[in-house]
């Protein structure tokens, strides 16, 4: 079609006209733009600025998992267990909590209170932070929330490690648990490592746990997330899986250490087992206990006061951190001062009139009686006072101190425990700088039979009665290996005390148990091989006064419990090569021969024999009680050791 | 005057026509391409075979159609027209029937390895046909009802195929583009009055419709239009991207965050900053400087374009070179005020930066018509 040159300039005009208004309306709309860019880049771009600073890269740590704690055959003692908890976020439960907390009682036990806490925490908390509804579901509870998710928005099933104690109580006071981490702990510790203020962290707090805390902890592990402004995690940039804590080995039996407990019951009392030759602890138990898993779980405030509460003191560990005067069983230590001072020989007799006087004092033996000329040996057989208040006039308190330390009392020995007791030797130095005061010669007749100002824990017991077992001087060790990694024991040192002196105290012991008339000679092992020492103590918790004495010296059972004396007894068997050393104190028992004396010498007899104590190394009157106190036992069935890990 | 009526001699011939290609707008968007390249370069984190490599690529295919384009004589263009269309409507119907599904629409065609987005074609191809077809009639004839409701079927049918993808941005566009080349043919205003209006009793219709069993919309696009009122009410789910890219661009400030410094792109706030997003990772990294300047490049090639079009005597060549510089207003310009949050949330990317071959394609062969009517213009 042919168009004119007027048609053709009508377009043109028309186009231009056109162009021109559409020319109009673009630049209308880039000046909007650019206005509206100007207005966001220019004018509140500081708000944007720090819009855009929210927006960032944080560290998110992976708590490591805590390394396990294995008894010296690899048995598990504390371990981490799977803990199913359920969390939820306010902002994606779309900002109202009620409706889910609502539909999630159905699923879940929830009380009125627990919700109220609840409503109280969300409102308290950033709608973003993550706050857990319920902890330690069962399975079945676990899977029907996480089944019923798709209702419950913003709750989250999590399933996290968490301690737990499989032992029970046996090792509450080794082991000790772990708990919350507070602000004391942190403010204690110098850089804390930044996984301690994870909300839900848990940090060891007494006992191995608490002493080894860097060791059990591992290496958390972390993830670099980006967070955008509002604190939602947008992605994961790289995940570094954290290094569980190394598996602690302790030189504990377990089902030693069970056994100690169930035999000691309900006694407040304490028992140690030590390897003579390496000084290895093969037992450390304390009695009552108490389950360190509601440690963990945080104690109720109504459980925690029937615990304080107790008159038995299930929290304290009463073989290192309790002290006790060490009665009769000290002895050895003032025969053993006196015979290496020269002062006496094997031969050396006392008389005993039944009591000595001092000056206008009269410093009784425990028979009235008295036990007439007797030599060292019978000293310790029979547990003569006199001949030990003899014997210290003429020795001295510094002499007596001295070969204390020398066997162990008096110091504290490095274990991985807590408050673990210096207990007291005392001498001339101790007392001056102590009281301020002079030493008294009735001091050391005190002191000479374990009474008085002599204080020591029936771990330093055990250590004295190995060290005399076996004449080095063996220190105390809990831990076995770390990681696999075997701890060395250093052969022990001689202790610088002759053979001769050594074996009075030694035949001393054995004739205590073993002699007619030695002091714990029920408690016996009739076994050959197993042929046992020992000395019994008996240690006043109170003065008995003139008037008391007056009247006839009252017997324990009629005074009220917590007056009543400490019954101790230490052992050690075979008395040929020893290998267990054993000391037993029992908490106003009584006396040691008759408390503490039977309970040392079945647990020496379980640590000989690896087992319940065959019936027939014990005298055969005994055998019947023995019987039925195995059949009234609840004892850990044994288990297996864990697959695929050595057991060092 | 139609270019039967040239005399064919005063049109440059063979390589002479090389001269008289519009060389300041190739040269334009050489640079807005290249703009492109320095931000796919800073948002792959300074690796250059992530994304700026093949876009450099196909810039290179795209500049080679573009002036092979420019070389073809105008009249062919008019010739094909038709044909142009029509194929672009089958393919369509093509896509509707046996499309792939894409991003949660279905937009694509496989033919063997390439990817064919018929509706993009369709821009193009509708803009040729309007071309034509107000180059055909007589000018008197333009405002009649009749001659106005053939052009208004020829916009409608291939934008129903369109919205039964469902893709409503791009039929938006094709109804716009279209449109504007019947108001630049000089059609009455009056019926673009009548359309405007018709067109707000839409949109109220549509929000009527919401929640009803006669919906016009799907509900994702209904809550696009939510977060678009207000982005705040969700701020994690459907507005984030919106939120995100204003944070992103308001932080740029007057100069920016720096080359390759910008935090929010960088560390993946911001969702498909290497396609629809990447405005704002210009906006954070130079700041309002540097967006203005991006701007300033698109005005300019719309100046040359409408300059050229406006010198152009041939009826139909001056309609080709409006509708596509049109078409490519539109995308820039719904692009930015969708990161500026202006417009709703819609995938649409920035013309000629964006990483992405179809959008890139379209716009060079666009603009190897707009050359083409160029250098073939009436002396």
């Amino acid at each position: 079609m042919k168009k004119s040159q007027r048609e053709i300039m009508d377009s043109s005009r028309q186009i231009t006209r056109r162009g021109l208004m559409l020319a109009g309306v673009q630049v209308a709309t880039v000046t909007t733009l650019a206005l509206k860019m100007r207005s966001m880049q220019l004018d509140h771009a500081e708000e944007y600025r720090m819009l855009a600073d929210g927006n960032s890269i944080k560290m998110r740590l992976l708590p490591p998992a805590r390394g396990l704690i294995l008894d010296r055959n690899g048995l598990v003692i504390a371990n981490n267990e799977q803990n199913y908890r359920v969390t939820l976020t306010r902002e994606e439960a779309g900002g109202d909590v009620e409706p889910v907390l609502r539909r999630l009682a159905q699923l879940i036990p929830m009380s009125d209170a627990r919700t109220d806490e609840l409503r109280d925490e969300f409102s308290k908390r950033s709608a973003v932070t993550p706050i857990v509804l319920a902890d330690r579901l069962s399975w079945e509870q676990f899977s029907a929330i996480a089944v019923n998710a798709p209702s419950l928005p913003g709750v989250m099933p999590e399933s996290a490690l968490s301690r737990a104690y499989v032992r029970g109580g046996d090792f509450a006071h080794v082991v000790g648990y772990v708990g919350p981490v507070s602000d004391y702990d942190l403010s204690r510790i110098e850089d804390p490592d930044p996984v301690l203020r994870l909300p839900d962290f848990q940090l060891g707090k007494i006992g191995v746990e608490g002493r080894m805390e860097e060791v059990l902890r591992g290496k958390a592990g972390a993830r670099r997330v980006e967070v955008n402004s509002t604190g939602r995690e947008m992605r994961q940039l790289s995940r570094q899986e954290g290094e569980q804590g190394a598996t602690v080995q302790l030189t504990v039996d377990a089902a030693l250490q069970n056994y100690a407990a169930q035999r000691m019951g309900e006694e407040s009392a304490a028992a140690v087992v030590m390897d003579c030759a390496t000084g290895e602890l093969v037992s450390i138990c304390s009695s009552p206990s108490f389950d360190p898993n509601k440690f963990v779980r945080g104690i109720s405030s109504k459980d925690y006061r029937a615990l304080m509460d107790h008159d038995h003191r299930p929290l304290a560990d009463k073989t290192v951190q309790g002290v006790y005067p060490p009665g009769s069983t000290f002895k050895m230590v003032t025969l053993l001062a006196g015979l290496e001072a020269g002062v006496i020989n094997g031969g050396s007799r006392y008389y005993c009139p039944g009591y000595t006087e001092l000056g206008s004092r009269r410093f009784h033996c425990w028979r009235r009686g008295g036990h007439g000329s007797v030599d060292a040996i019978t000293s310790l057989e029979q547990s003569c006072d006199v001949y030990y208040y003899e014997l210290a006039q003429r020795v001295g308190i510094d002499r007596m101190a001295a070969m204390a330390r020398k066997l162990g009392l008096g110091q504290r020995h490095d274990l991985p425990m807590s408050a673990v007791s210096e207990g007291i030797a005392p001498d001339r130095a101790w007392k001056k700088a102590r009281y301020d005061q002079a030493w008294q010669i009735g001091d050391s007749l005190n002191a000479s039979i374990g009474q008085g100002y002599v204080l020591a824990s029936p771990l330093q017991l055990a250590v004295m009665t190995a060290r005399i077992a076996t004449g080095r001087a063996v220190s105390p060790s809990l831990i076995r290996s770390v990681d696999g990694v075997r701890q060395d024991i250093a052969e022990a040192p001689a202790l610088d005390i002759s053979d001769s002196s050594l074996r009075i105290a030694r035949m001393g012991m054995e004739a205590v148990m073993n002699s007619s008339r030695g002091t714990a000679r029920s408690s016996r092992i009739i076994r050959e091989e197993w042929h046992m020492a020992g000395k019994t103590g008996t240690s006043q918790v109170r003065n008995i006064t003139a008037a008391e004495r007056a009247r006839g010296v009252v017997s324990n059972d009629q005074l009220p419990w917590n007056r009543r004396d400490h019954a101790l007894f230490v052992c050690y068997a075979p008395y040929e090569a020893p290998r267990y050393a054993v000391s037993v104190v029992v908490e106003h028992g009584g006396g040691g021969s008759t408390v503490a004396a039977p309970i040392a010498r079945d647990i020496l007899l379980f640590a000989l024999n690896g087992g319940l104590p065959p019936l027939d190394a014990v005298p055969s009157d005994q055998r019947a009680a023995m019987q039925a106190r195995h059949e009234a036992m609840s004892l850990y069935t044994p288990e297996a050791p864990r697959p695929g890990r050595s057991r060092a | 005057m139609s270019y039967l009526d040239y005399k064919v001699a005063q049109v440059p011939t063979g390589f002479r026509k090389v001269l008289y290609i519009n060389w300041p707008l190739v040269l334009l968007i050489t640079a807005v391409c290249c703009i492109g390249f320095l931000m796919l370069y800073s948002v792959a984190g300074g690796r250059l075979d992530t994304w700026a490599e093949p876009q450099m690529y196909r810039f290179a295919v795209g500049m080679v159609i573009m002036l092979t384009l420019a070389f073809v004589p105008m009249w062919f263009w008019r010739g094909i027209s038709v044909a142009a269309y029509v194929a672009c409507f089958l393919m369509l119907i093509a896509v509707d029937l046996f499309g792939v599904i894409g991003m949660g629409a279905q937009r694509w065609i496989d033919i063997g390895p390439i990817r064919i987005q018929p509706s993009e074609l369709m821009k193009i191809a509708l803009v040729l046909l309007l071309a034509a077809y107000y180059d055909w009639l007589d000018l008197s004839k333009v405002s009649r009802p009749f001659w106005v409701l053939l052009p208004v079927m020829m916009i409608l049918a291939p934008t129903a195929l369109v919205l039964m993808q469902p893709d409503l941005g791009t039929s938006i566009m094709l109804i716009t583009g279209g449109g504007i080349v019947m108001f630049a043919a000089g059609v009455s205003l009056w019926y673009f009055g009548a359309v405007i209006g018709a067109a707000v009793g839409l949109v109220y219709a549509v929000m009527v419709s919401r929640g009803t069993d006669w919906q016009l919309l799907k509900d994702y696009q209904f809550r696009r239009i939510d977060t678009f009122l207000d982005p705040g009410a969700d701020p994690l789910g459907a507005g984030y991207n919106i939120i995100q890219s204003q944070i992103a661009l308001g932080s740029g400030g007057w100069s920016g965050r720096g080359f390759m410094q910008g935090t929010q792109s960088r560390l993946n706030f911001l969702p498909e900053k290497h396609t629809d997003f990447i405005f704002t990772v210009l906006a954070e990294e130079f700041g309002f400087i540097g967006a203005s300047s991006l701007l300033i490049l698109y005005m300019l090639i719309l100046g040359f374009c409408l300059y050229s079009a406006l010198s152009n005597r041939d009826r139909f060549a001056s309609l080709i070179t409006i509708g596509i510089s049109a078409t490519f207003f539109l995308y820039f310009s719904i692009n930015m005020a969708t990161v500026m949050g202006l417009l709703p949330a819609k995938g649409s990317p920035l013309p000629l930066v964006s990483y992405g071959g179809t959008s890139l394609m379209i716009l060079m062969l666009g603009f190897g018509l707009v050359q083409s009517a160029h250098v073939h213009r009436p002396r």
